[in-house]
């Protein structure tokens, strides 16, 4: 066992700074315990407004109908549909990250895999109303599902890939908050032990459901987390691949490609890393938890964003070639001419998209540049723009010249109001996100304490002899020298 | 399942190395050990306990196939009998257009059932009041309860957690209720165990 599970020397400690249980109970807990700096009643306050005209924006949408949104008649899927597969594309690091890494018994995981699960909950929230206002007559949202209904009964067309799109995404959502929140219980209950106030052994002890710690209780937890892992891990992968079939299983030229699958779900996972880095740097920097996510969690992270990265920009170029070589005239036309053309009118958004999936995220071959937190801030930010580019230039560059050129349509700009929904969302996430980060441990306490005394021992090992030994040369060169 | 007020004799330990000679000792001694409260899982410890393995994955796999068994019977007699319907010429019985929804219920199915299980199992749920031996025992010290009868000395008890190298040791009497567990089914004796 011991042989199999040895770390190389090289391997820094996952936890800096020589912590014990209670001191690392202190530093993630800690923060909870506190009143909100400035700094986060500003976020929240800007979230809350965008949420508020993001509310506003839907409220036009419904009462107006569709016809607030600039979508016209060849481009039927403008922004809304775009936003939806680029959040739930975000949500997919949270998964990677809690239930494949913890497969691959990752240790790096721990530190990150809170936040992270928390950001796919919340992305998948955003994503889901994208959808669902977009039905126009929402009140008739409850027609997706398959209920005795006095229409016949007429069911759901469950051959259908929009219908698979139902079922893949509120399973994902609600597998995901199960596996999120049967892993806060264990740390609920410790702000709950450490609860001074009346109302907050209150909360926190309803939220906790009693969790006392016991042998057998953690016994059947680890159990659990593993087949939640087990079962999230081709969840996460048919979430995305469902989602791709929304558009493969089409026969729109640009549309209809065996590789969207693989291709999205390796999309989805290089944009939804990018999230985690802008979010998880912000925080550790403004609750001081650079000891927990470390430079390494960084670099980690980031070799899986040039990974995917370079499967994505792999995908663009078989994608290209086969257009050619499978000498459809109207799927070349879709690539050459819709996309590809930079003259053509969203020429500039195929190479906008190149240049921020493909090109950029190359800088991170460099283990300085891997480990630079300026630059792995700008990096995720680009990666975010070029993944959104991504699904736009799938979507509006692939319907927008269609088959009858008397219908191509002129340029397709969104609204105000279509902004203001993707602005809205935003405001949605990022509220749910500073709640999240006031009222919860934004790090798993517990898991941060199962490695915490066994990540890294070799690497100590190796430093206190590097240590010693650099004492003695220097006393022989310095000290004898000068004699 | 009876309840009552038990009493206890509480030891904390604060380092795992400490805990697994301590748990082998008092086990061996023939005191019989209530549960051992830590603040993450300790990997081992319930062997070191003596506790079964647990059997939840078996019903996460009942419930997998509960979830595939409910969507494809369901989608088929929807397609096939109740209201087929003519999808440009397609065969009712459409089975690969039906994998994805039989795989997402059968992901959704043991999700759901294997978490309520574990709440049922553990007696986990809001609003759930129970008896807590240690606050720090979600925190930095691992807790060790020793259950005491009529016929337990718990000087003696105590003694010998000291020696056994708890930091902090005390006797409390706490009510059992039906969250309390059942481990006296669960956990093997030591002399079973090692067959003496």
């Amino acid at each position: 066992m011991s042989l199999l599970k040895y770390e190389s020397q090289q391997r820094e400690p996952l936890v800096d700074g020589n912590k014990d249980y209670h001191q690392v109970t202190e530093d993630i807990i800690g923060p909870i315990e506190m009143k909100p700096s400035r700094l986060w009643y500003i976020g929240f306050y800007i979230s809350v407004a965008l949420l508020l005209f993001g509310v506003y924006s839907v409220y036009r949408e419904v009462t107006y109908g569709i016809g607030q949104w600039n979508l016209n008649k060849t481009i039927g899927w403008g922004w809304d549909i775009t936003n939806f597969v680029w959040w739930v594309g975000i949500g997919h690091a949270g998964t990677l990250i809690s239930a494949i890494l913890l497969l691959f018994r990752q240790g790096w995981r721990t530190g990150v895999n809170r936040a992270a699960e928390a950001m796919t909950i919340f992305a998948v929230m955003c994503a889901g109303q994208f959808p669902i206002w977009h039905m126009g007559r929402v009140w008739m949202a409850f027609f997706v599902l398959p209920y005795p209904n006095s229409r016949g009964p007429l069911w759901v067309n469950f051959n259908s890939p929009l219908l698979w799109d139902v079922f893949a995404i509120s399973t994902y959502f609600t597998v995901s908050l199960l596996f999120w929140y049967s892993g806060l219980l264990p740390d609920l209950a410790t702000v709950r032990d450490r609860a001074k106030t009346k109302l907050r052994k209150l909360l926190y002890g309803i939220a906790a459901f009693g969790w006392t710690g016991s042998t057998k209780h953690w016994q059947r937890h680890e159990s659990l987390s593993l087949v939640l892992a087990g079962l999230s891990t081709p969840l996460v992968l048919s979430v995305h691949t469902i989602v791709s079939f929304d558009f493969a299983t089409s026969i729109v030229p640009g549309w209809h490609t065996t590789i969207f699958p693989p291709y999205f779900v390796a999309g989805a996972i290089f944009s939804g890393f990018a999230m985690v880095q802008t979010l998880l740097i912000v925080v550790r920097k403004v609750m001081n938890l650079q000891d927990y996510i470390t430079l390494g969690h960084i670099e980690a992270m980031n070799k899986v964003i040039v990974l995917t990265g370079s499967i994505v920009g792999c995908a663009y170029l078989t994608e290209l070639f086969i257009a050619w070589y499978g000498q459809n005239p109207y799927e070349w036309w879709a690539f050459s001419e819709n996309r590809a053309n930079l003259w053509s009118p969203y020429g500039w958004s195929y190479y906008l998209m190149m240049f921020c999936n493909v090109v950029s995220p190359q800088l991170f071959w460099s283990r300085k540049l891997r480990r630079n937190i300026a630059v792995t801030f700008f990096m995720s930010i680009i990666v975010n723009i070029g993944m959104w580019y991504e699904r736009f230039v799938i979507i509006v560059t692939s319907v927008y010249r269609d088959f009858l050129p008397s219908s191509w349509s002129t340029y397709y700009s969104p609204s105000i109001y279509e902004i203001g929904f993707y602005l809205g969302t935003f405001g949605l996430f990022f509220t749910c996100f500073f709640l999240f980060a006031k009222y919860f441990p934004v790090i798993a306490v517990a898991e941060i304490k199962s490695i915490l005394k066994t990540s890294g021992e070799n690497y100590k090992v190796k430093m206190t002899d590097i240590e010693k030994a650099d004492t003695e040369k220097f006393y022989h060169e310095e000290v004898e020298h000068a004699h | 399942m009876a309840g009552g007020i038990k009493k206890f004799v509480v030891g904390a330990f604060d380092d795992e190395k400490v805990l697994f000679p301590a748990v082998k000792n008092v086990r061996k001694a023939g005191y019989k050990i209530h549960d051992v409260y830590t603040p993450f899982p300790i990997h081992g410890l319930d062997h070191a306990m003596g506790i079964r393995e647990t059997s939840l994955h078996t019903a996460g796999f009942i419930y997998a196939i509960t979830g595939t068994t409910t969507a494809l019977t369901f989608m088929s007699w929807v397609f096939t009998k109740d209201w087929p319907l003519n999808i440009g010429g397609k065969p009712h019985f459409a089975l690969p257009a039906w994998i994805p929804i039989t795989f997402e219920l059968t992901v959704l199915f043991s999700a759901v059932g294997m978490v309520l299980t574990f709440c049922y199992l553990c007696q986990l749920s809001p609003f759930v009041k129970k008896h807590h031996f240690h606050p720090r025992a979600t925190d930095d010290l691992f807790i060790m309860a020793i259950e005491c009868t009529d016929k337990t000395d718990d000087g003696e008890v105590q003694r010998f957690l000291q020696n056994s190298g708890a930091k902090e040791i005390n006797v409390q009497h706490a009510e059992t209720g039906w969250w309390l567990g059942r481990y006296d089914r669960e956990q093997k004796l030591y002399r079973d165990e090692k067959g003496y």
